[in-house]
């Protein structure tokens, strides 16, 4: 059985469907790499299976419990995690603090909560900003942090919106390293949107193409890549988010 | 893999921001004001101690607004509806149950409490914010104050006089001018601090600051927002109606207005905001500075130095005149006396 799985899920907005009859299913321990043009409904899609959004139709499951319209927190403490494309930190806390209150939100005690915070902050690379306030942070600390305090509720499944947009390139590496090291030691299933095509080749098991809201296709990266229908997809719209 | 881990991990600073750090500076801080305070208590002149005693009242009223508007988030236009239900509660219990305003101190936090997450639940639910959420928490305060002033259970607009009973502790009556009514307060004010710190560490308080801070990030994490928010107002509503369950014993009188009056609200908000929002001391200092400004503005135009003769005589001009110190304090310090001292102090 699979971990995650999500069945017919429709989302319209006046009318417009943001999301439209959207299947598929996600292994245990597996990487989904989620792609498509600019406003084909990525987000609205994530925000769906994390309970921001109740879907108009279709069921979604993790663990094979039905957690459709449930709310986000339920969601999340069913094991369901997520960061946000805007970086969305508790400005008024440091670093460490935010990422502690992330695992005291899933059910760790204070002592336990910091511990793992302090591991947390250390591993995703921002030990030197522990103790500054998170809205201080540039762009590429305020993504860590995202994925910090997901982290810090040790997910069964992670969706991670776009965590390296924004990051130049020496600084990818070590991110995909990271989210690498989480599968392998963890078991961490990972579904994540990107637009940057190397990280989606490198980590993903299988790419879900989306477009216009429906699933164009999906497969290995290096299979579906070459589909003609995909290649279609990006230029169509002119879009270059294909070459980055 | 770890990046940047060269600087070596520096210990916690302690700026008290959010209250999540550092207790112990703020603990140790609590016992030495209380001790100063109570040492007040000994040395001003029993003339003085009216003055002293709706300071401190002002600051318990005020720390229960700072819980739910300042470290929540939710502004309260309303907190007069908490105040009152304290003061009506046990006064009614009071004067028709013969019940002593200890116990009716407590079932008036429980009531205000009630009432608050009720209020505070309806509110929330129809997503109602800023502007929004605090024009509805003045509306529930006003029905209060339409349906007190119309019930012949509660005397209408005439309100209560607190009858005179045997001086006792137990009865929360001494003599007229006793100093145990300044450290019944005192003993109040010092309560609230301490259960205001002890929330903020708590988990339910680490949450409502991350609710604060950002709703959506919160809730994807785990947080219950509703339940959060509504644990903050019910703390807030208890610890202000506290505030009003004193002063009916130590006034002897309360009315629908003075209980639950759009003034009375403010009375809670002001020296928060005066003090400093969402700090744990502001609250406590900006009614320091309120309490005496108001007696010191009324006093001066009473009986005007020589050179401000001209100024005698002329009603209102006092509040004019507290009212501008009020804008001018706001002004040069944005963040609240005890906010922008401690931001001063941090940043050195």
């Amino acid at each position: 059985m699979s971990l995650l799985e999500l069945l017919g899920v429709t989302k319209s907005f006046r009318g417009i469907h943001a999301v439209r009859d959207v299947s598929f299913e996600v292994e245990e321990g597996s990487i989904h790499g989620v792609i498509g043009p600019n406003g084909a409904g990525k987000t609205t899609l994530f925000n769906v299976m994390a309970g921001a959004l109740r879907p108009d139709t279709g069921r979604i499951l993790l663990g094979g419990h039905d957690i459709t319209g449930r709310a986000p927190h339920h969601v999340a403490r069913a094991g369901m995690s997520r960061t946000f494309q805007l970086m969305l930190p508790f400005g008024s806390m440091s670093v460490h603090e935010n990422v502690c209150v992330a695992a005291m939100a899933a059910g760790a005690r204070r002592k336990e909560a910091d511990v793992r915070a302090s591991d947390v902050v250390e591993r995703v690379g921002l030990a030197q900003w522990r103790n500054a306030q998170s809205k201080s942070l540039p762009t590429a600390g305020l993504k860590r942090l995202e994925l910090a305090r997901a982290l810090a509720t040790r997910p069964r499944v992670l969706l991670l919106d776009e965590v390296m947009a924004g990051l130049v390139p020496t600084e990818r590496v070590p991110v995909m390293e990271l989210l690498e090291s989480l599968r392998a030691e963890e078991g961490t299933t990972l579904v994540f949107v990107e637009h940057i095509m190397a990280a989606v080749m490198r980590l993903s098991d299988t790419v879900l193409v989306i477009d216009q809201g429906t699933v164009v296709t999906s497969g290995p990266p290096q299979v579906v890549t070459r589909d003609s229908r995909v290649i279609e997809a990006y230029l169509g719209e002119g879009s270059s988010d294909a070459a980055s | 893999m770890a990046v940047g881990t060269e600087t070596p991990v520096t210990a916690p600073t302690t700026s008290g921001r959010t209250g999540d750090r550092g207790i112990w500076p703020h603990l140790v801080a609590l016992a030495g004001v209380a001790v100063i305070l109570v040492a007040v208590g000994q040395l001003v002149p029993a003339g003085e101690q009216p003055l002293l005693v709706r300071t401190l009242v002002l600051a318990l009223m005020a720390i229960g607004w700072n819980v739910m508007s300042g470290f929540g988030g939710m502004f309260s236009f309303g907190h007069a509806a908490y105040y009152g239900i304290g003061a009506y509660t046990s006064v009614w219990l009071l004067t028709t149950h013969g019940v002593s305003p200890w116990i009716g101190m407590i079932a008036g936090a429980v009531v205000a409490a009630l009432v608050a997450v009720a209020i505070g639940f309806l509110s929330l639910r129809y997503r109602l914010k800023g502007a929004y959420f605090a024009l509805a928490t003045f509306a529930f305060a006003e029905m209060l104050r339409l349906f007190v002033t119309n019930s012949d259970t509660f005397n209408r607009a005439s309100g209560y006089t607190v009858p005179l009973r045997s001086q006792s502790w137990w009865n929360l009556q001494f003599r007229p001018n006793s100093p145990n009514y300044y450290y019944v307060v005192l003993g109040l004010v010092i309560l609230a601090l301490l259960i205001t710190m002890l929330y903020l560490r708590s988990r339910s308080g680490r949450f409502l600051v991350a609710v604060r801070d950002n709703e959506a990030a919160a809730g994807a994490l785990g947080i219950p927002v509703m339940r959060t928010k509504l644990t903050a107002i019910a703390l807030s509503a208890a610890i202000t109606s506290v505030a009003g369950t004193f002063f009916v014993q130590y006034y002897f009188f309360i009315d629908p207005t003075g209980a639950f009056g759009s003034q009375v609200s403010i009375q809670a908000i002001l020296p928060a905001v005066i003090g400093g929002v969402g700090t744990i001391w502001g609250p406590a200092v900006g009614a320091i500075v309120l309490g005496p400004l108001s007696e010191w503005t009324a006093s001066v135009l009473r009986e005007p130095p020589g050179w401000l003769d001209l100024l005698a005589g002329r009603a209102g001009l006092d509040v004019i005149l507290y009212a501008v110190l009020l804008i001018v304090i706001i002004l040069v310090l944005p963040k609240g006396v005890y906010g922008e001292i401690r931001d001063r102090l941090a940043r050195r």
